[in-house]
């Protein structure tokens, strides 16, 4: 590809995944994730965006019996986040997650952002204070929250619980940020905001995202990965892919024939 | 002409006629349903309420001879002695201490087991554990209540030498053992209501199961877990053959649990196993000490139904 690109973060080489039951969620897939950028993931249902996302984070350990096969190797270290020594939660240390449903714990705001830190050891109240304020302001909800930081997060709307999460994820200085389909459940405007959001959290952490929203992947991401049935078809460039896509199924998708 | 002829011109009156009979054949139906429901709902209500009438009516005869401020102020309870006294405290001390030990067994061993069960232990492990667990509650009290006197007070009297044989200590402790199931099968499910995305969140953030379990799990059931606490200290409020045969059965004004004691439903069981004449004082007084209970219990549930409020869930 072209020289200008910034180096990858991470890469996920020849892999392949099975649930429980062996059911071969991925197919062999190739795809490098770009420092300090936003890379979409975009497919139609059940294609496996999802699967592949919780690949980074080692989410699928959680389940018994699921597989990996295959590597995902993280930069500048090279290690493959994979391997059966390295420990998922040292992965997790180092990649945080947004979900669909914003899913912030039965805590008071403040403690919803200090979680990871507390989970990290972090026992300074000033830092605490510090970096839960850091947090909040990058998630683009301080202002909102700063006279109520110690009311429970539940009483949020839904698009401030979704930029709670996002806050949360971002208070341990994640080097990546997974993202699935982080508005799906949220209206246009706080649509809107939290994609702005994710434009402006690339200046400081490499983004991936999975959506089912074409615009959406058209507006935020610099990169875009299309996939269908468990397969990567293509990836490449957001405009050259949304502009002219090399592969007929991805033509099909991007312009609703498909999908 | 008749009415039949008048149908047939009209087939589509005889739709509706005949759509109308359907209704009223299916509607008849659900109210006869709903009745039936609606009477077996009624028949607990009913009981509750008879329950109370009869304890109200009870008592008043009792409370025609004895003053309520004797009632509960009065440090003794003797009704059935020639020096009668009809102080309810040391019953209402004994019910205290007794259910105080059980829950400060069964509360932390509850909750500890709960947690496991829901966030530690594979499925096969579950499925063994929980059954076996759940055994503890067909277990009938009466076992309970020898296993009390004749296993753990010997016991406790190697550790305690100067521990009598009847105390508080050794059936409180037996009605922990005995509740624990109560309390870990109610807030294990409050705990697996949790949803998965919740867990999710937290190892997503790096936590570890330990940390998810306590600081995310336990939390998002709480209100659920505060009913299973509440449901044990109904259990141990209520509980009667382990304290009758195990404690001793004597009335005695004290919070040390290494004295014997009697339990207000101890006292009731004495008394209604005894022959007593109806309306007599005496036989009265097992209906004034059931109220109490029957308010303590109440109360509890009160305590319980607040503290829900507080916590309610809402993920
Ligand atoms: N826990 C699971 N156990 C077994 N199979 C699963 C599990 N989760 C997902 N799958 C299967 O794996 C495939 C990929 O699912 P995945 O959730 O990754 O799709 P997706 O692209 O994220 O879809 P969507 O856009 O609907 O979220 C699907 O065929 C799905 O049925
Ligand atoms: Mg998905």
């Amino acid at each position: 590809m072209q020289p200008t690109e910034t180096p990858i973060k991470a890469e996920a080489r020849n892999l392949s995944f099975y649930y429980n039951g062996g059911h071969k969620a991925l197919k062999g897939i190739n795809l490098p994730v770009h420092e300090k950028k936003i890379t979409a993931l975009i497919g139609p249902s059940g294609c496996g965006k999802s699967t592949f996302l919780r690949c980074f984070n080692r989410m699928h350990d959680l389940y018994p019996g699921n597989q990996y096969e295959g590597e995902i190797v993280m930069h500048p270290d090279n290690t493959n986040i994979l391997q059966k020594a390295v420990d998922p939660i040292e992965v997790r240390m180092r990649i945080s997650m947004v979900f669909q449903k914003p899913n912030p714990f039965p805590k008071s705001i403040y403690e919803n952002v200090a979680y990871g830190l507390r989970v990290r050891g972090e026992t300074n109240k000033r830092d605490m204070d510090n970096k839960v304020e850091e947090a909040l302001r990058g998630a683009a909800i301080w202002n909102e929250v700063k006279d109520r930081l110690h009311e429970v997060a539940f009483n949020l709307s839904g698009g401030q619980q979704q930029r709670l999460c996002i806050a949360r994820a971002l208070a341990t200085d994640p080097e990546i940020m997974l993202f699935d389909e982080p508005t799906s459940a949220l209206d246009p405007i706080a649509t809107a905001s939290i994609e702005e959001l994710m434009s402006e959290l690339k200046n400081k952490v490499t983004i991936l995202v999975v959506t089912h929203n074409m615009q959406q992947a058209a507006r935020v991401s610099d990169y875009t990965a299309y996939m269908y049935l468990g397969e990567l078809i293509e990836f490449g460039n957001t405009d050259t892919m949304f502009t002219k896509p090399s592969r007929r199924e991805t033509e099909d998708y991007i312009t609703g024939k498909f999908g | 002409m008749s009415m039949a002829t008048e149908v047939l011109n009209n087939p589509l009156e005889l739709r509706i006629s005949d759509r109308l009979a359907k209704n009223f054949r299916r509607h008849f139906k659900e109210r006869v349903i709903e009745f039936i429901l609606m009477m077996a709902a009624l028949s607990a209500v009913a009981t509750t309420v008879g329950i109370v009438a009869i304890l109200l009516y009870e008592s008043a005869g009792f409370f025609a001879h004895v003053s309520i401020v004797d009632f509960l102020t009065d440090t003794q309870w003797t009704p059935l002695f020639e020096d009668a006294h009809y102080g309810i405290l040391p019953l209402v001390m004994g019910t205290l201490v007794t259910s105080g030990i059980a829950l400060m067994v069964a509360v932390p061993l509850g909750t500890i087991a709960a947690i496991y069960l829901s966030e530690f232990a594979s499925h096969r492990v579950r499925e063994i554990c929980k059954p076996i667990l759940e055994l503890l509650v067909g277990v009938p009290t009466v076992v309970f209540g020898y296993f009390a006197l004749l296993f753990v007070t010997p016991m406790l009297q190697k550790i305690f030498p100067e521990l009598p044989g009847f105390n508080m200590l050794g059936p409180g402790i037996v009605m922990g053992i005995m509740i624990i199931p109560y309390i870990s099968s109610m807030a294990e499910d409050a705990m697996r209501a949790v949803p998965m995305s919740m867990r999710e969140g937290s190892y997503a953030m790096g936590a570890t199961r330990f940390q998810t379990a306590v600081r995310v799990v336990a939390p998002a059931a709480t209100s659920g877990i505060i009913a299973a606490y509440i449901l044990g200290i109904s259990r141990a409020v209520g509980e009667t053959m382990v304290v009758a045969i195990a404690a001793g059965q004597q009335p005695t004004m004290t919070i040390n649990p290494m004295e014997g004691a009697a339990t207000i439903t101890a006292y009731i069981v004495q008394v209604a196993m005894g022959d007593l004449p109806h309306g007599s004082i005496g036989y009265q007084s097992i209906f004034a000490a059931g109220l109490v209970l029957a308010f303590m219990t109440l109360f509890f549930n009160l305590l319980g139904h607040l503290a829900r409020k507080k916590y309610r869930e809402a993920y």
